[in-house]
């Protein structure tokens, strides 16, 4: 019994087994039945067309480069724009002997070494079917030299093609930056954004500044257009075309002209300086000193220049405003003294009487005040103005490190401050907690005390003491710093404006700000560190001076500029907003082993804001209208 | 005494599978000379893998199906951890962790998967089979979408797909309801946009590329457009044997591998391609064949889908080549180049034979 039952299951299931075969079956047939319509339709109906397409290889796909964007100033001043040249390229697969067709062209045409090796890399990237340049800005003799001979050369073209140029030269080099020749770096980045084909075409991509971090922008979207091709490899005609969407063009915040006095008020001094309205964070002008030019990269720079910029100790490749890396020194202090003033360890009545020194409690290490014997009896606004460093040795041990890093934090010290420019670095804002991450040592109270005064581990760029002296003249809102103020579409003329962001709102009392700020307006009053700064101005500046040490000053011993190698020499610092009552300007100012924040900085600052607030240029270099600060009312440190 | 040891040798090759195979493959390393540009390297490189793979169809076809039967769980079980370890310590070329070093040598998991799933579900389904119910089924999809979706991750689009399209017949055979499979089919319409968050960006372009080509004609789109006009141009006679215009000037990429297709429509146009379905058809006819005469549901469930999964990977192949299916990085069977997945197949044809030639006289 029981095994006819199996039997009979056995028999059902395989009957249900092969019916679900037969379904199969019929899967298999439909599928290929329609593979072979598919190519029924391709290699017979549409036969001819694929047959034009392929067999005499008369058509080929070209892209269209799109012209790159204009970058502007925020008067429309062009600073990079692009222009034609003539290159000399050949397309691989429409000759024979690649290597005796270069030695006939190079007889025509000076063709260096250096072109042969370009041209083998990028043989090497391309299709065999895609044009590839072999000398590039080829001049009109050349061109016409060659136009002559071209019969004799199937598969060599004259063509022209844009490049890169930036008409003020050394001027803002590195917020712009440069493009550069797309390496092997570059094609992994686009292959990684999915933009690899976009590039088809393109020989060129932004390496820094604006032109790296609006790239994608800047380039626009590549066309292609089907031609078709004659025997000798000339296009005979178009067929289908779609056309390349142009990049868009970047309008800056920065003025050229206010770009170039500050640059020009560095002299042959290194530095940086920043300057940005602080309602908006529109950056008006940004410096690093020295500079170049960087029309040297468009189309790759040769050994010698490159040997030259990277090798000097004054590293002009280096992009100051947002990878130079300072102790902020006494230009630290309005902060710190807001940070006293906010938790209460410090009010307006509060003073203390300033020996010249500071020791902590149980230690014989003096702490000294720059002023030797000291100032005397010092409050919170006096010791802004006169820069008294034992009032802020005080002052930071009486508030604590941690305190005094999350206050002044708020600031934007010790992060980014989101400027659009790639490579920006975060400085340092130093806690016992990052110390021993860091270190794994413990924190040391005497390392509070020289905090306060900006000495020690902290570590700020000229941009974010641009941005928190803005933050102080804004009423403690921080807006987020930036270049580009719009985008605008060459296409279809759209303008986007960049919105405004608001990067921190910190809450301050107003009374203890109008302190700290009355305290900054001293500095440029006779008595203050600055004073020759504030002379003759018709508008209140608020500063502060400050002084980086670059070497540390042992116990007992005296600073002293002269006997030292200069670039051992302090860096000075300077920031300040203007007009004080109703700020229009920050800036920021720092200029390496300059010395005197007051006497080196300054100047530069007040030029500066004299042409942004008065469209007053400064008289060209006549000695009289760049008094030397007198020392009696200029404080010789800070 | 030559006699009976040729007959012992050949006792468990099934005659007319194998010829098929033979004339394929003869068919493929002709293709595959013209496609790498008369190679002789690459050619006897590829003549090389098909002994080897030759090898490996004997050795599982003298193996009774009841010892696969009994290495299947522990098989699958070795497959999940090596896959495991892929994606924990694998290497990583050309943006995907496929490889596993173990020291002597490198190993592709997914590949051991291909015939590790099959034989699973296979085993498991001959287990239930007296009592088959729908967590049964549950069951048989989780084992199967396990390895898929590490594989997914590696990523490895191409051999994802055809595992779960071997774990889907094997689901299907075993008489899956037809309620079910259409709801099946709805739900995973439904997780399609689950499945498209979770792709990598250059597997999403693929998929935009494949609905229109000419969106990215010179990226993404290349490949495809290609190989239609290669194929195109090929029209119903081909061009001949080493005369395809688009394979010998360069214009074709990846033409030995998962595009040699295209080279063999364009050198041999549409008859060719019609002799190429014919011998596909019959080799899967006669997999079909031995799997409705296999005697017991894990044979015939195996048997079945090795089948269907050969059938899967000729036709996204063809379909992908010729611009109806996404590129996913599948080669065309038994004419690619490539070892793995040769010997991979022709394990495959091995077993079907073992089925075919080791059965037991049923008493009636």
């Amino acid at each position: 019994m029981k095994s006819t039952s199996e039997l009979k299951n056995y028999q059902r299931e395989q009957y249900y087994f092969r019916i679900r075969l037969g379904v199969a079956a019929v899967i298999v047939l439909v599928c290929f039945g329609l593979l072979v319509s598919r190519f029924f339709f391709l290699q017979v109906m549409r036969y001819d067309y694929y047959q034009t397409l392929a067999e005499n290889n008369r058509i080929s796909l070209v892209p269209i480069v799109p012209n790159r964007g204009l970058i502007l100033d925020r008067n429309g001043e062009v600073l990079a724009h692009n222009f034609f040249v003539y290159t000399l390229e050949i397309t691989p697969s429409k000759i024979d002997d690649l290597e005796q067709t270069i030695h006939d062209i190079s007889k025509l045409i000076e063709v260096s070494s250096n072109d042969r090796k370009k041209f083998k890399k990028l043989r090497e990237q391309s299709h065999s079917f895609e044009s590839v340049p072999l000398r590039t800005h080829l001049t009109e003799a050349e061109a016409a030299r060659f136009a002559v001979n071209r019969y004799r050369f199937p598969g060599v073209e004259i063509k022209s093609r844009l490049f890169r140029h930036y008409p003020q030269g050394t001027l803002g080099s590195h917020l712009l930056g440069y493009i550069g020749r797309i390496n092997d770096a570059d094609l992994k980045d686009l292959e990684a954004r999915g933009d690899f084909s976009n590039y088809k075409g393109s020989d060129h991509i932004g390496k820094s500044g604006i032109e790296q971090s609006y790239e994608k922008a800047l380039h626009g979207v590549t066309g292609f257009q089907q031609v078709e091709i004659d025997a000798d490899g000339h296009a005979v005609r178009t067929l289908s075309s779609t056309p390349p969407i142009p990049g868009d063009n970047l309008y800056l915040s920065i003025d050229s002209k206010l770009q170039d006095i500050a640059e020009k008020a560095f002299g042959e001094r290194r530095g940086a300086l920043v300057a940005l309205d602080p309602s908006n964070g529109e950056i008006l002008a940004y410096v690093s000193q020295p500079n170049f030019d960087p029309n040297l990269f468009v189309d790759g720079i040769d050994q010698e220049n490159w040997q030259i910029l990277n090798d000097s100790l004054d590293k002009p490749l280096i992009n100051r405003p947002v990878r130079g890396l300072y102790p902020p020194g006494s230009t630290f202090k309005p902060f710190a003294a807001l940070a006293g003033l906010e938790n209460g360890k410090r009010t307006p009545p509060f003073s203390i009487r300033d020996p010249g020194f500071y020791v902590l409690s149980g230690s014989s290490h003096r702490y000294r005040d720059w002023k030797e014997g000291g100032h005397g009896q010092v409050d919170v606004r006096r010791a802004i103005a006169v820069s008294c460093d034992t009032f802020f040795y005080g002052l930071a041990l009486d508030l604590g490190i941690d305190r005094l890093a999350s206050f002044v934090s708020h600031f934007g010290f010790g992060s980014k401050s989101g400027i659009d420019i790639d490579g920006e670095l975060p400085g340092l804002l130093p806690t016992p907690a990052w110390k021993w991450k860091r270190w794994k040592q413990k924190w040391y109270p005497g390392e509070t005390v020289i905090t306060g005064t900006g000495q020690g581990y902290t570590l700020v760029t000229p941009l974010q003491l641009a941005v928190a002296v803005g933050t102080l003249a804004n009423d403690g809102v921080t807006v987020r710093p930036h270049l580009v103020t719009s985008i605008h579409e060459s296409q279809s003329g759209i303008s986007r404006p960049r919105p405004i962001e608001i990067a921190d709102r910190l809450q301050i009392k107003p009374e203890n700000l109008q302190l700290v700020r009355l305290g900054m307006m001293d500095v440029t009053q006779p008595g203050g560190t600055a004073a020759s700064i504030g002379a003759g101005s018709p508008y209140a500046i608020a500063a502060k001076t400050g002084t980086a040490q670059v070497v540390g000053v042992k116990q007992g011993e005296k600073y002293n500029a002269s006997t030292i190698d200069e670039r051992h020499r302090d860096h000075a610092l300077f920031i300040a907003y203007a007009p004080a009552e109703a700020p229009k300007i920050a800036i920021a100012v720092i200029v390496e082993n300059g010395g005197h924040g007051g006497s080196t900085a300054g100047p530069i600052a007040r030029k500066v804001m004299d042409y942004y607030l008065l469209g007053k240029a400064p008289i060209p270099e006549t000695p009289a209208a760049e008094p030397e600060p007198l020392p009696e009312q200029d404080m010789p440190h800070d | 005494m030559i006699n009976r040891l040729l007959k012992r040798l050949t006792a468990h090759l099934d005659g007319l599978l194998l010829s098929l195979l033979l004339l394929t493959l003869v068919i493929g390393l002709f293709v595959l000379y013209s496609a790498s540009g008369m190679s002789i390297e690459r050619t006897g490189g590829q003549l090389a893998n098909i002994l080897v793979a030759l090898a490996c169809l004997w050795i599982f076809a003298n193996l009774p199906p009841q010892h696969l039967e009994r290495v299947a769980l522990p098989l699958y079980v070795l497959g999940m951890l090596l896959l495991l370890g892929v994606s924990l310590f694998g290497d990583v070329s050309h943006g995907a962790k496929r490889w596993l070093n173990l020291g002597v040598m490198r190993i592709q998991p997914s590949e051991l998967m291909r015939i590790a799933v099959p034989l699973m579900l296979a085993w498991y389904f001959a287990r239930r089979e007296a009592s088959l119910r729908l967590a049964d089924y549950i069951v048989a999809a989780v084992l199967l979408a396990m390895p898929v979706g590490l594989i997914v991750k590696q990523p490895d689009l191409g051999t994802a797909l055809l595992i779960s399209a071997s774990g889907f017949f094997a689901i299907f055979l075993a008489g899956l309801s037809w309620k079910l499979i259409i709801s099946a089919g709805v739900s995973i319409a439904a997780v399609t946009p689950l499945l498209w968050s979770m792709m990598h960006d250059y597997q999403r372009r693929r998929v935009e590329i494949l609905f229109d080509p000419y969106q990215d004609p010179l990226g993404a789109g290349y490949h495809t457009i290609q190989a239609t006009i290669a194929l195109g141009s090929g029209g119903f006679a081909g061009k001949g044997w080493l005369n395809g215009t688009q394979a010998q000037l360069d214009f074709l990429p990846e033409r030995h591998t998962d595009f040699i297709f295209a080279v063999f429509g364009e050198e041999f146009g549409m008859l060719g391609i019609l002799l190429l379905l014919i011998l596909f058809t019959a080799i899967i006819a006669r997999g079909l064949l031995i799997s409705a005469n296999a005697q017991n549901t894990f044979s015939r469930l195996l048997a079945g889908s090795i089948t269907l999964t050969f059938f899967t990977y000729a036709f996204v192949n063809m379909g992908m080549v010729s611009g109806i299916l996404p590129v996913v990085g599948v080669p065309l069977p038994l004419v690619s180049y490539g070892g793995t997945s040769l010997v991979t197949l022709m394990v495959g044809f091995g077993i079907l034979m073992s089925i075919q030639t080791h059965k037991k006289l049923v008493t009636s």
